[in-house]
């Protein structure tokens, strides 16, 4: 018989090595699905870990890992801190498109004018955008008892429909023939998000991304604050008796992955997408949630699985176009990162005990 | 002395790290009864769980009527004539009691003839007990009688019962043990496991002592003082907490009216509870587990934050005001249960420390916490507490429930509470740390800090309180010196005996 066992203090070693099982496992056995799909499993392996950062055109897909990563980053660390506590914002997703539509509305209501401040008032505007958002469920929550998760995800869909209706109306392009979306805002300077160093992908969101890696570093390790969330997700009556608010508490961290996904909104806008689209979001909400989890719910954790992340969302693009792998394959291949994380995880906190158990 | 029922030679049973039971031997004769005592972590589990087929000796014989008896599991021992009455009860609170008693045997009986042998045992045993009722809505002593039956039905040679006192008042016990005598009289052994000294001289016939896992003595209780046994399951001389009696001084908390409705359908309302605490003094309060003894210390700690004016401290009506607020004010708090409320189990005791320390050991600058300070804090409480972990970095639950009592409650003690209130100090802590534990109380009473003491052992209160309460459905009776007062009077005030009946011995 197989039995699992609480182990009596969290396996430190497990922890860390958790997620690098998670991906060898992933491998393996997206290999065998490769595999099974005709296709060479090393050679797609390859290809989505090591073609972008090493291969032939690594100068071009580089940069695409910041790009890619950042958002990634930004909005996971946000999610990171609702979810040690128990919060669970599921509506980053509709948070960033709020974010970028606050952000891009500020920007066109100046165009033409150019200014040095026009950028940093989109950005606060965005940061503003993605809080509001995410006030919403954080306000049902603490004054009727609402469920967050319905609440921020439904949001999402709210959020895609304004989407839908700025890029139609208020924000289309005047000059721009009636395709829908705003005009390019990668063409007005002041409202540019331009890369810091050209061809290297680093742009202002990526700045942003580290620096919240570091400030969620700071506010988890060090800050009151950080305690609190880290109390109330491991012990809530614990958190409650030592004088956490739990209202407050709901308030900031659903406030703060609000922000962050909303800042992410803006930095992508006004940066690598330039205009406001129907399809401006592309799922950067919902995969950020792996990320956290990937990242361990830690901030140097979610960097790194932000960094992977990018890597096989570029990895998987180049394996679809130059190996014929099928888009399909390539999700299936994301979601068995998740679902091997929350595997080895376990054993964090348990061992296997094998052979006959007896109750101690 | 004829054979005896059951008689253990020498069983030896080991852990990693730890050997539990090292060749151990007794003998129980039908009809008697016998205690077993000893600290926690003294192997007494252990040593029960062997005998009732959850654990398998490593070496060593069992003998039941002189044949071999090795239970592989509990079935094998029921069938062999071994019952238990386990200390936590395992019964489902949405089945009536019948149903309960149907699910644990092996071949139940239809629920109507069930019920009626449910009756007529209860009956018989002086256990009243209607099979009909739903067990969610029984008390603590009910449940622990459906347990009693549940084992009687089987009509067992040896019933093992583990602490069956601590959740009753006197008046139940006086009458558990009148049915625990008229079992003995028809030929059952019992195994008694305790630590309640009195209880074991007034109950038992004879008692085995264990410590560290091993056999260090065996004794006639009635002719033993509880004293002797205490030091022969300690192991060395025991310190009575000792303090001077001083005069009562100024009022430094008062209750007026306090009322609080019931967090949930399994809490109890506090019903317009009013005391006066004076500096110096110790107010013990008494009752039953579920009477509100939660419920109050959730009041005073600022969890459920009061109605204005119904808390006041030193003049400052503090109702309304949070668990922070209140520990700025010097009312420092201690709930029972450790695990997940006094601590977070998987955090470290660093962290445990910080909890509630934060404020008063100035560890919080401006939001920012000096974690090297919290690690000494939390080094100053196991030092001082002689909490037995690896260190600081250790995690909550990786202590036992004595060491992390020492830790939650040295804590708070060396914040130098004006106001401290207790629920339940000495819980499953061995007797040389619960004499430690309490000292540390008076010690704080001595230096001028008022203390309420909320607990269920008697003993403890009457030993440190100078004055006396008992909860009763959500009720505080009226405080009364505790010198020279009687159990009978304690029971009374505790809410008597909650319909039980006395065994038609």
């Amino acid at each position: 018989m197989i039995a699992l066992e609480k182990r009596p203090e969290p396996s430190r070693t497990f922890s860390l090595a958790a997620p690098l099982l998670a991906v060898l496992a992933t491998m393996l056995f997206g290999g065998l699905l490769f595999a099974l799909l005709g296709k060479d499993p090393l050679e797609a392996i390859r290809t989505i870990f090591w073609e972008p950062l090493f291969g032939e055109f690594a100068f071009f897909y580089r940069p695409q890992l910041l790009i890619k990563g950042a958002p990634l980053v930004l909005i996971a660390i946000g999610l990171s801190l609702g979810f040690k506590a128990g919060i669970w914002n599921i509506g980053a997703e509709g948070q960033y498109i709020m974010g970028a539509l606050f952000g891009a509305g500020v920007g066109l209501a100046f165009y033409p004018m150019e200014s040095v401040f026009i950028f940093p008032l989109m950005v606060l505007a965005g940061a503003f955008g993605g809080w509001i958002w995410a006030m919403i469920p954080a306000v049902l929550k603490v004054k009727f008892g609402t469920n967050e998760i319905l609440v921020s995800l439904m949001l999402v869909y709210v959020a895609e429909q304004f989407l839908a209706s700025m890029s139609l109306g208020l924000m289309k392009n005047p000059e721009g023939f009636g395709f829908p979306g705003s005009r390019n805002l990668q063409q007005y300077a002041s409202a540019h998000n331009a890369e810091l160093i050209t061809g290297s992908g680093m742009h202002w969101g990526v700045v942003a991304a580290f620096i919240a890696v570091i400030f969620g570093y700071v506010l988890l390790a060090r800050h009151r604050l950080g305690f609190a969330i880290r109390v109330t997700g491991d012990a809530p009556r614990a958190a409650a008796f030592s004088g956490v608010n739990p209202a407050r508490l709901v308030l900031f961290c659903l406030g703060m992955s609000g922000l962050l996904a909303g800042l992410a909104g803006v930095f992508e806008v006004s940066g690598p997408a330039g205009q406001v689209t129907i399809d401006f979001n592309v799922g950067y909400g919902f995969t950020a949630i792996i990320v956290a989890f990937l990242g361990r719910l830690n901030p140097v954790g979610i960097l790194l699985a932000g960094g992977l992340m990018a890597l096989t969302y570029i990895g998987g693009d180049i394996a679809q176009s130059k190996l014929g792998l099928p888009a399909a394959a390539i999700q299936v291949f994301q979601g068995m990162l998740l679902f091997f994380l929350l595997a080895f995880d376990l054993f964090t906190n348990y061992r296997l005990r094998l052979g006959r158990t007896e109750v101690a | 002395m004829t054979q005896p029922l059951l008689s253990l030679n020498a069983l030896t049973k080991a852990y990693p790290g730890v050997v539990a039971n090292d060749d151990v031997s007794l003998s129980i004769a039908a009809g008697e009864v016998h205690a077993l005592l000893g600290e926690n972590g003294a192997g007494k589990s252990t040593l029960v769980k062997m005998i009732y087929g959850l654990v398998r000796p490593d070496s060593g014989q069992m003998h039941m009527n002189g044949a071999p008896f090795t239970p592989s599991e509990p079935r094998a021992a029921r069938a062999a004539g071994v019952g238990m009455v386990f200390q936590h009860f395992s019964l489902f609170d949405a089945l009536s009691v019948a149903e309960n008693i149907a699910l644990g045997m092996e071949n139940a009986p239809k629920l109507s003839e069930l019920s009626a042998r449910i009756s007529a045992v209860s009956e018989a045993y002086g256990l009243p007990l209607s099979p009909d009722r739903i067990v969610g809505d029984l008390s603590a002593g009910e449940r622990q009688r459906v347990e009693i039956i549940r084992c009687l039905l089987q009509e067992p040679k040896l019933l093992i019962m583990d602490e069956p006192t601590s959740v009753l008042t006197p008046q139940e016990v006086e009458i558990l043990f009148k049915t625990l005598r008229k079992l003995s009289a028809e030929g059952t052994a019992i195994l008694y496991i305790s630590h309640k000294l009195e209880e074991i001289r007034t109950l038992c016939d004879s008692a085995t002592i264990l410590r560290l896992g091993k056999v260090v003595g065996h004794c006639m209780p009635r002719e033993t003082t509880a004293r002797e046994m205490a030091e022969l399951m300690v192991g060395k001389l025991l310190q009575t907490p000792t303090r001077a009696a001083q005069p009562a001084g100024d009022v430094l908390l008062s209750l007026t009216g306090l009322r609080a409705k019931a967090p949930n359908t399994f809490g109890m309302a506090l019903k317009d509870i009013s005391l006066e605490l004076r500096a110096g003094e110790i107010l013990g309060i008494g009752g039953v587990a579920g009477n509100g003894q939660d419920e109050l210390l959730a009041a005073l700690s600022g969890e459920r934050p009061a109605g204005r004016g119904m808390v006041v401290l030193k003049g400052e009506d503090i109702g309304p005001l949070g668990p922070t607020a209140r520990r700025a004010r010097g009312l420092l708090t201690a709930p029972e249960e450790r695990m997940g409320h006094a601590a977070a189990p998987d955090m470290s005791l660093t962290e445990n420390a910080m909890l509630t320390g934060a404020l008063r050991q100035g560890l919080d600058k401006g939001g920012f916490l000096n974690w090297p300070a919290a690690r000494q804090f939390a080094e100053d409480v196991i030092k001082q507490f002689d909490v037995r972990t690896p260190g600081p970095h250790a995690a909550a639950r990786s202590l036992s429930g004595g060491n992390l009592q020492k830790f939650v409650i040295g804590r708070e003690v060396m914040q130098r509470p004006e106001v401290f209130v207790v629920n339940q100090p000495t819980w499953g802590v061995d007797a040389s740390a619960a004499a430690a534990i309490r000292q540390a109380l008076l010690d704080l009473a001595q230096n001028g800090a008022a203390l309420i003491v909320i607990s269920q052992d008697l003993d403890e209160l009457m030993e440190i309180s100078d004055r006396f309460a008992a909860l009763n459905e959500g009720r505080l009776s009226d405080p009364r010196p505790a010198q020279g007062i009687t159990v009978e009077e304690i029971g009374l005030m505790m809410g008597g005996a909650h319909g039980m009946e006395v065994a038609h011995v």
